[in-house]
């Protein structure tokens, strides 16, 4: 009957070339080998142990195991940050997919290329409630990009080489790949595909040539043009042509916390960074600008703060890979679609040269009259501000930064000259704690042999401070700055002012904490707890507790200086405050300069 | 200004991608009024009708989303382009002997068929336009509807 039928609708079609049978755990691993991947954070357990067991046969693999599958995640997370290479974690089932949520969801939000395997309890147990069983594919569905509950082992190649382009193309993010039990164990002689196919993934490329000239016009008719450029410019590799562009026409840049280092800030065109707690020249300039020009970046409620009055004079164009970006919270008047690198070389010989004289002028007053700043600690503290800028000063801008979330972070984003992109890795969407210390392993492992500097706070610290000892036992010589307030000093701030200044659970030193907590200090214990120098030391990690203002650049010096893992904990003024400050959903006109 | 859409959505024919779809619009607080499924002429996509209710800004973003999924091929926003819309309905309603007459009057007005008959009851399939279906059963109500089941709508587009 086939055979007939076939007659009857002429020539056969090839047989698809097969090859020698192999189980689905070894067409994973065949497959990592084959895509260029070298290093793979990898969690075993019950459900993925074929996988495991083949990893154990890999020849090219570098395998890290972090000691909690999130600080796995976080780590893979980094290694794409800083390297642009999709991260890869492998952990298992149940306890082990829900520990990688955190991690899924930061890599989404900031459009990290990342492909995650998990183990799987076997297709007929599916839904049975089976030991370790969780609908990983249900969990992870709005936190990925996409994402494949795997079958049949016969589609696990071509599921496989999907995931990488899915991951990677576009505007990128994290794509997560179910493997059930008996999918790792059956064979498969199906290959895998030469090139990925699918009908609905088209991410477009060119921008649009109409779009483009309308683009270049108002850009050569504007007096007061900015640019905002996000993490899209960074995942683009566009970062030479926005600064051919920013210079052929002597516009003004302002980045986002994405995309800070995708244009120097040594350069004088360079307003640092916009937002919330933004260089007041930035938000000034997005003030008074007549045309801005979005690139690569979202309107992060964060950046954008009252909708409504955001950019009021502007004519705003947005130049994005993903379509769902434009005109999402802030309309657009221009929307271009594409892959930034290509657009940005095409609308080049558009624009016209130009100097913009006076706007620059008027931009780089702005600078000058409002830069970061900190004031000194009434009790001769070390001032948090101080020790990030005494790292930059060491360092020269060349180094690469993992961040926690809170002020640690937002200092760094001040407090830094970023100067090279994927040198600033920091969770900005979801505005993870406890991403810092497996940022700056991911890192290290991406980019061996360059300074890697974890600033974290004693909260986020302590969220995956058991991952010290992979940086340990791997012998990646990175050099974690906690700055110890004894708070959670963000959201301490914003009790103070917008919760009357009750410090609701943010207390983490054991005096003085809230009447609900129950919690009276024990004499014999230190006031604050853990010991982080004892706890860094219990790791492997050589570290030195600094409360003195004229011991912070020595130890950092020491430590930047020794080959091992650094842990300095600076002991800072409790209360400082991040400034400058527009209020969540506030304009310009509610800018605090001082608080308290 | 809110407004009824309808989407057409042509989807390959994955698993779980209704959950996507409807993930999408949960996560993203968008509604959902009416949604089918059924498969295309070529049997690898399916086609999903959704009415949405929301304005411009709202549809535009359900688009864009909806094309964003991976699984998702195609999306239409049918409001927007000459279509047939038609909804099917199923309805059982109270008709002993005395008032089937009138019953049956209202079912040849609107030309539904009569599909099933028990001594006090009258079970109606009926096609039409939604406003139609609308008022087939306002006219029903004075009679007890016992049963009711409405497909939401199926559209396509015009000399598709």
């Amino acid at each position: 009957m086939k055979n007939e039928s076939k007659a009857d609708h002429g020539p056969a079609k090839a047989e698809p070339a097969r090859v020698a049978p192999r189980t689905g755990a070894r067409v994973v691993v065949e497959g990592l080998e084959r895509l260029g991947v070298e290093t793979v954070f990898a969690y075993p357990g019950g459900a993925i142990l074929d996988v495991f067991d083949e990893l154990a046969r890999s020849e090219g693999l570098h395998l890290i195991l972090p000691r909690h599958e999130q600080g796995g995640s976080h780590m893979a997370d980094a290694y794409a940050r800083a390297t642009g290479k999709p991260g890869v974690c492998i952990v298992t089932s149940g306890p082990g997919a829900t520990n990688i949520v955190t991690g899924l969801a930061t890599a989404n939000m900031d459009g990290i290329p990342m492909v995650a395997f998990t183990g799987q309890v076997s297709t007929k147990a599916v839904g049975n409630d089976a030991f370790q069983e969780a609908d990983t594919c249900g969990i992870t569905r709005p936190i990925t990009k996409h994402n494949y509950f795997v079958r049949d082992v016969n589609d696990l190649p071509r599921i496989i080489v999907e995931a990488f382009h899915i991951a990677t193309t576009g505007k990128p993010g994290p794509v997560l790949v179910d493997l059930p039990k008996d999918v790792q164990i059956g064979k498969t002689s199906v290959p895998f595909p030469e090139k990925f196919d699918r009908v609905g993934y088209k991410p477009s490329y060119e921008g649009h040539p109409k779009m483009l000239a309308r683009l270049a016009q108002l850009v050569n008719t504007s007096n007061k043009p900015l640019i905002y450029a996000g993490g899209g410019v960074r995942s683009a590799g566009a970062v030479k042509e926005l600064a051919e562009l920013a210079h052929k026409a002597n516009i003004p840049v302002a980045t986002t916390l994405m995309g800070l280092g995708v244009f120097p800030e040594s350069d004088p065109l360079s307003l640092h960074m916009i937002g919330m707690h933004g260089l007041i020249a930035a938000n000034k300039a997005l003030d008074a600008c007549d045309v801005l020009l979005a690139i690569g970046a979202r309107f992060d409620d964060r950046v954008t703060g009252k909708v409504s009055e955001f950019a009021p004079h502007a004519r705003i164009v947005h130049i994005d890979v993903d379509p769902t970006s434009i005109s999402k919270s802030v309309r657009c008047d221009l929307p271009v679609v594409g892959d930034i690198k290509p657009v940005l070389r095409d609308l080049l010989p558009q624009v016209n040269k130009a100097d913009h004289a006076a706007w620059v002028a008027e931009c780089q007053q702005w600078k000058k009259e409002d830069p970061f700043s900190w004031d000194e600690s009434p009790s001769g503290a070390i001032m948090p501000q101080s020790v990030l800028a005494t790292v930059d000063r060491l360092t020269k801008g060349d180094v690469i930064v993992a961040t926690d979330v809170g002020q640690n972070q937002m200092w760094s984003c001040q407090f830094f000259t970023h100067e090279k992109p994927r040198n600033f890795l920091s969770s900005g969407g979801l505005g993870t704690m406890g991403f810092g210390l497996p940022a700056a392993i991911g890192a290290q492992l991406g980019r061996p042999g360059e300074l890697v500097v974890c600033v974290t706070g004693d909260g986020g610290f302590q969220m995956n401070a058991q991952e010290l000892v992979v940086a340990v036992e791997h012998k990646l010589p990175i050099k974690v700055v906690i700055l110890n307030n004894t708070y959670l000093g963000n959201v301490r701030q914003w009790q103070d002012m917008m919760y009357r200044g009750v410090h609701s659970m943010t207390h983490l030193a054991q005096a003085g904490r809230m009447r609900q907590e129950r919690i009276e200090p024990d004499p014999e214990l230190p006031a604050y707890l853990p010991d982080f120098v004892k706890l860094a030391e219990a790791h492997g990690a050589k570290a030195r507790r600094v409360s003195d203002p004229k011991d912070v650049e020595p130890a950092l010096k020491e430590a930047f200086a020794d080959p091992h893992v650094w842990v300095l904990e600076f002991i800072v003024e409790p209360e400082a405050d991040i400034t400058p400050m527009i209020p969540p959903g506030k304009t310009l006109k509610d800018l605090i300069r001082k608080f308290k | 200004m809110d407004q009824k859409h309808i989407i057409n959505a042509t989807v390959e024919n994955q698993p779980a991608v209704l959950s996507r779809i409807v993930g999408l619009f949960s996560g993203r607080g968008y509604n959902i009024e009416t949604l089918n499924v059924g498969p295309c002429a070529d049997p690898r996509f399916s086609r999903m009708t959704i009415t949405v209710p929301g304005d411009e800004h709202v549809l535009e973003q359900v688009t864009k989303q909806l094309n964003k999924l991976v699984d998702v091929v195609k999306v239409v926003d049918l409001t927007t382009e000459k279509h047939i819309a038609r909804e099917l309905v199923l309805v059982e309603v109270g008709a002993p002997r005395q008032k089937r007459p009138e019953v049956l009057g209202i079912a040849e007005i609107f030309g539904a068929k009569v599909v099933g008959v028990r001594e006090t009851t009258l079970t109606m399939q009926f096609v039409g336009r939604e406003d139609q279906v609308d008022d087939f059963l306002r006219l029903l109500r004075p009679y007890t509807i016992i049963n009711l089941a409405r497909s939401g709508l199926l559209a396509v587009v015009k000399g598709e």
